[in-house]
């Protein structure tokens, strides 16, 4: 499938010391896993070595339901990125997770980039998936995970 | 504990800046500018050069200490000093640096400082060009968040909803900050007026940041030099008495992807409390405030968090007329700031508030004795300094 934005913006990949490996498989698999404490269970998203809730090191994974509620959102109009030069306005959401200590995600909301955008309004995820171009450094296929209304 | 402050103990001796230039258009490197700064700082306070033994800076600054104090020819440099990232938030931290080093007895005459030539070392603001990103970034630039202005408008969209500030109030910071750069011959924008109806006709950058609400980009460099209270008093008939000067950030301010525990915050809330009770003043006491503009979102947010507008009542405070020397209640970046004078990272702002209170400012607030300048609205880590006059200290 094509992408929410025009192609050439970086691609993700997983951070070399293995952070976020299971974030990233999980994706391509059109799952959504985020850290979660094996000691107190808290989520926690970005991700980081310690639980910052009892500072654990035994952080592990936990698939989480795709759905979420609007946090806040913006509009951006001025492309910073030369691929984004004729993209014209687009929506990004920040998205909570509130079965799951109420993390946040930021992704694009899915639609009409014009469209009235109401916090608190429920949304789930749309896994739009990426192929290789090895021509333009781009070695592994990689998923995003969007968001569009319920 | 009373002994454990800054307060009393040190002055800015003085201030200096390079000429500012619109972004790219400096036809010196970014060094030279810092070496014209301190120059003219040191020209300022009445002071040889010589006289200098410390540096501090912030932002990773790349004028390195050991350069500075070679190119000065320095007969010693006693202390180096780096505020890590977080941008312009380490402004007034600097100088606070600074001034902790003079009352810890490591260095004598430090300068903080801030060179910035965005032609000869790129946008600040500019997203990555590689084919890839991993860490933090991956989980925004990959949806086309990558700029501050991108980064921090979320914070704004939760403010208006969560607390009913109106966007009116973004609008009155940006025509202040224009309105007083008319009069500053330092300021960029001199010359180049902003009306309500040129603010509302212009271009989104990301909404709810119109263009006017974002800060400028720009070549130069400034200096700020700080000495032992009575070392400074011996230079300078105006010394200036850092009251206070307080940096961090809140639980988690530092979390990635958007998940500060306190996410519709300026960053300050942890920072003012001590802030206050170093300077022995209150917000009530504030006679003049620079605000630092990356966004004018973030503005409102500090203005709130410092106690000198309330939720309650910042869309009857932030208009235009309170906002604007000398006849406003609450004057605002009085020398243009980062929107209309010059985006030298915060460090111009710092400057202003040290000129109202020696009265030299090209917007003078007649008889102000507190000026409080804060620093990096919404990063990790913020900071903000009060300075006073004599009388001020008590
Ligand atoms: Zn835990």
């Amino acid at each position: 499938m094509s992408g929410y934005l025009n192609p050439g913006l970086p691609a993700p990949v997983a951070a070399r010391d293995g952070l976020d490996t299971a974030y990233w498989e999980g994706t391509r698999r059109h799952e959504l896993w985020v850290q979660k404490c094996d000691d107190c269970g808290t989520h926690q998203w970005g991700p980081e070595w310690m639980c910052h809730n009892c500072r654990s090191f035994e952080v592990g994974w936990a698939q989480v339901a795709a759905e979420g509620v609007i946090y806040s959102w913006e509009r951006p109009h001025h492309p910073v990125h030369p691929a984004l030069a004729g993209q014209g306005p687009y929506l990004v959401v920040l998205v909570e997770l509130p079965h799951a200590d109420n993390l946040r995600m930021v992704g694009n909301l899915l639609g009409d980039p014009l469209q009235e955008v109401q916090i608190g309004a429920a949304v789930e995820v749309v896994y739009e998936d990426h192929p290789a171009d090895p021509d333009r450094g781009i070695s592994e296929p990689y998923t995003l995970v969007q968001w569009q209304v319920v | 504990m009373t002994d454990l402050t800054i307060r009393g103990k040190v002055a800015v001796a003085g201030v200096g800046e390079s000429v500012y230039y619109k972004r790219a258009q400096s036809p010196e490197p970014e060094f030279k500018l810092v070496l014209r700064a301190i120059l003219a700082a040191c020209e300022d306070a009445g002071i040889d050069p010589s006289r200098i033994d410390g540096f501090c800076s912030y932002s990773n600054d790349r004028n390195l200490p050991a350069r500075l104090a070679n190119a000065l020819g320095l007969p010693e440099l006693r202390f180096s000093n780096m505020q890590w990232g977080s941008g312009g938030g380490g402004a007034a931290a600097a100088i606070g640096n600074a001034s902790a080093a003079i009352v810890s007895g490591s260095a004598e005459c430090v300068v903080a400082f801030r060179g910035l030539a965005q032609g000869q070392f790129g946008r600040f603001g500019a997203g990555p060009k590689r084919a890839t990103i991993s860490g933090q970034g991956a989980y925004t630039v990959p949806y086309g968040v990558m700029s501050p202005a991108q980064t921090y408008a979320m914070r704004s969209t939760r403010l208006f909803h969560d607390h009913g500030v109106d966007p009116s109030t973004l609008k009155a910071v940006s025509l202040a900050a224009y309105h007083h750069a008319q009069s500053n011959p330092r300021a960029v924008m001199q010359g180049r007026p902003l009306t309500s109806e040129g603010y509302d006709e212009s271009r989104w950058i990301v909404e709810p940041f119109r263009l006017y609400d974002v800060c400028l980009e720009n070549d130069g460099a400034a200096a700020v030099i700080v000495m032992a209270a009575d070392a400074a008093k011996d230079v300078t008939d105006t010394p200036v008495y850092p009251l206070a000067i307080q940096q961090g950030g809140g639980h988690r301010s530092g979390a990635s992807v958007h998940n500060q525990t306190d996410y519709t915050t300026s960053s300050f809330k942890t920072v003012v409390p001590h802030l206050y009770r170093q300077a022995e003043v209150g917000p009530e006491d504030v006679d003049v405030v620079q605000s630092y503009e990356n966004f004018t979102g973030g503005v409102v947010m500090s203005l709130i968090e410092h106690g000198l507008c309330s939720y309650e009542n910042a869309n009857e405070m932030l208009t235009f007329e309170n906002l604007i020397a000398p006849t406003g209640s609450m004057p605002l970046n009085t020398s243009g700031g980062n929107l209309a004078e010059c985006y030298m990272h915060g460090l111009g702002l710092q400057i202003e508030a040290i000129r109202q209170i020696r009265g030299d400012s090209s917007n003078p607030v007649e008889g102000a004795n507190v000026s409080l300048a804060n620093a990096g609205p919404m990063v990790e880590v913020v900071s903000t300094a009060i300075f006073g006059s004599e009388e001020a200290l008590g």
